[in-house]
């Protein structure tokens, strides 16, 4: 009897495609190796029964090289044998590479049923595959599917029933490799094809100059349409829609309150020049709602449409390769570009893709300087609300302050840190154009996920500012803090609060900023130590799953440090 | 007559035989798995200044790899 089916394969195959098709779970997915980096669970129906499916990160052999990768070994190894069923994934495109893991696994005795992946991309490839000999050859049903539009998994389900181990002699590695090579000799037909286009760009972009004017164009590119499509939903339409139609039910609202009191306080906040001001008045149906969907939601929307984008494509391997040079002076390679841009979007997935990262020091390195440098998209949507208004300068000097911060404290890590950093290895996917149904998908369940996470602890943080301003509670914490802010960094001793409440999300503590009333210095100052100091709880609790106790300690300190050392800097030296 | 050298001394776009691996069994096995063995052709695409990383094509597949590593990979044309 199955109990659990594996969908096993070499990285970038389509293994999460695959799964949600089987489950109907969504999951993330990419075009770039390492995309999935945490098992991911689902159930289908086989023949009347309940099966769990498990989505697992992609391996190129049973012998772990990352993170990632021994999750994938571990799990195959503990499972008793006649329960399992490995569904092993493999890019048609790519068969020969794929099959080295693919007869290691048959090898080793599971229970294996092949799925060749991507066969509608074979033909623009001119390749033919003979699925009938294949089967024949590996003893293990084959069937070819297309997981994007879903050819084939119906067959595919059909014949899970009939899978069986195989005995097959273990080989060594080269031998491996020479039964791989008559395989292929045997059932791969090659139709000789003109350079397209695209592989045009594809090669343009894995050499040095051409790579490097690529990417810039790319991300600049990229980071205008974020800022001008942002701008363009703010003003559109959310902010219509707060100041049309939202505000007067709220002034409304407000009168039958009385204008005043607890409540009136809680829900609407104070009234600014007696009318709400959706920025100022730090109420629950006020500047809660406005804070998240009018500030917030339209960044959030356009930064994940072109990451997404971004990913589909296969920029992101591309990207790694020219930045290689770069992060090995901060004691990593260039693949920890990833968990970086993920890190933009927000910390938390950022700080778990640092897993494709091979060493234990690598890992720390990356997941500290994501923590410290790398603002997530909530809080750079407010440092746009914050300093937009004002010269270009300021917004370009945070980013320009974070980046500095970023460089140095990796280059002081990379030399304090016992070891070194590993080498950096990585498969080049080919571009690839997904269907639009498909990125909107992904972009819809990112945008779901978000609010779902952020909505209910942002009314929590406006909720407890709210309480404790009411019960007076700040003032023990200004007073203790005083000195610090005010003497080192310059600000007025209240911004205390807000550095404390960015520990529940960095955009309702922006927020707090607004309402201090401070001058253009102060409020560089502060949103660039916003995003250095300490990271919000969610960003806190991964970290401590990721790094441990010892490792979460010691990030702290280093964020501490990093903050009295840059704020007081701002303050003194480059601002004056 | 067969030239030995190491990949990252060799020019870019051109077609080359693996010899050779030096390095520990932790590396061979990784790039064994990726289809890096000695007997395998492989092309050099590209290299980036400044010991970065290298770009080969192997069968049907295009990697990346760090200078670090590519230096221990001693091929002949």
């Amino acid at each position: 009897m199955i109990k659990k089916i594996f969908l096993v394969g070499n990285p970038n195959v389509g293994k999460s495609v695959l799964f949600s098709r089987l489950t109907g779970v969504q999951v993330i997915v990419s075009n770039y190796p390492g995309t999935t980096v945490e098992i991911a669970k689902g159930y289908m129906d086989l023949a009347g029964n309940r099966v769990e499916v498990v989505d697992l990160p992609g391996a190129y052999s049973l012998e772990p090289n990352s993170k990632a990768e021994e999750v994938t070994r571990d799990l195959l190894k503990q499972k008793d044998r006649d329960e399992i069923l490995v569904i092993n994934i493999i890019d048609a495109t790519n068969l020969e590479r794929n099959l080295y893991f693919c007869l290691q696994l048959i090898e080793a005795g599971y229970p294996v049923i092949i799925c060749l992946n991507m066969c509608d991309e074979m033909q623009h490839h001119g390749i033919s595959i003979d699925t009938v000999k294949l089967e024949k050859l590996l003893e293990v049903p084959v069937i070819s599917t297309c997981g994007i539009t879903g050819v084939g998994i119906k067959l595919l389900i059909d014949r899970i029933q009939e899978v069986k181990p195989r005995v097959r002699s273990s080989l060594s590695h080269k031998h491996r490799w020479q039964e791989i090579g008559n395989i292929v000799e045997a059932v791969q037909t090659l139709t000789h094809r003109h350079h397209t286009l695209r592989e045009i760009l594809e090669d343009a972009s894995v050499r040095p100059f051409s790579g490097m004017l690529m990417a810039l164009a790319v991300l600049y590119i990229s980071f205008k349409i974020v800022r001008f499509s942002a701008e363009f939903l703010i003003t559109r339409l959310f902010d219509p829609f707060f100041f049309n139609l939202y505000q007067p039910f709220l002034e409304r609202l407000s009168i039958i309150l009385g204008e005043e009191g607890p409540l009136h306080h809680l829900l609407i906040g104070e009234l600014i020049n007696g009318k709400i001001d959706f920025k100022q008045s730090l109420g629950l149906l006020t500047t809660a709602p406005y804070i998240e969907f009018s500030m917030v939601l339209p960044y959030v929307i356009s930064f994940y449409f072109i990451l997404s984008i971004l990913e589909d494509i296969g920029f992101l391997p591309r990207l790694a390769m020219l930045l290689d040079n770069l992060l090995h002076r901060l004691g990593l390679h260039g693949y920890a570009i990833i968990p970086v841009l993920l890190g933009f979007g927000c910390n938390v997935p950022g700080i778990i893709a640092t897993r494709i990262l091979e060493s234990k020091r690598e890992r720390f390195i990356a997941s500290t300087l994501i923590s410290i440098g790398v603002p997530c998209v909530a809080l750079q949507a407010m440092i746009f609300g914050l300093l937009g208004k004002f010269s270009g300068l300021y917004v370009t000097g945070v980013y320009l302050a974070l980046f500095a911060v970023w460089l140095l404290l990796g280059t002081v890590l990379n030399l304090i840190l016992k070891g070194y950093s590993p080498e950096f290895l990585i498969e080049i996917p080919p571009y690839r154009f997904p269907p639009l149904a498909m990125l909107f998908r992904k972009l819809f369940f990112r945008i779901k996920g978000f609010l779902i996470e952020a909505l209910p602890v942002v009314f929590l943080g406006v909720f407890l500012i709210n309480v404790l301003i009411l019960f007076r509670m700040f003032d023990f914490v200004t007073y203790i803090f005083a000195p610090v802010v005010k003497g080192l960094f310059g600000l007025p001793k209240e911004a205390i609060i807000a550095l404390v409440i960015g520990f529940l999300r960095k955009d309702v503590a922006a927020g707090m900023l607004i309402t201090l009333g401070m001058n253009v210095k102060q409020l560089f100052i502060s949103a660039t130590l916003l995003a250095i100091s300490f990271p919000c709880i969610a960003t806190f609790v991964v970290l401590y799953k990721e790094l441990g106790m010892k490792g979460l300690f010691k990030a702290t300190l280093i964020m501490i440090l990093v903050t009295l050392l840059v704020g007081t800097t701002l303050n003194f030296l480059i601002l004056r | 007559m067969m030239k030995r050298t190491i990949l990252t001394q060799l020019k870019q776009n051109t077609k080359v035989r693996v010899v050779e691996i030096s390095g520990g069994s932790r590396l061979q096995g990784r790039l064994m798995s990726m289809g890096i063995y000695p007997g395998r052709e492989i092309t050099k695409l590209s290299h980036f200044a400044l010991r970065g990383p290298i770009a080969i094509k192997v069968g049907r597949s295009v990697l990346a790899l760090g200078f670090g590593m590519a230096k221990r990979i001693t091929v002949e044309m």
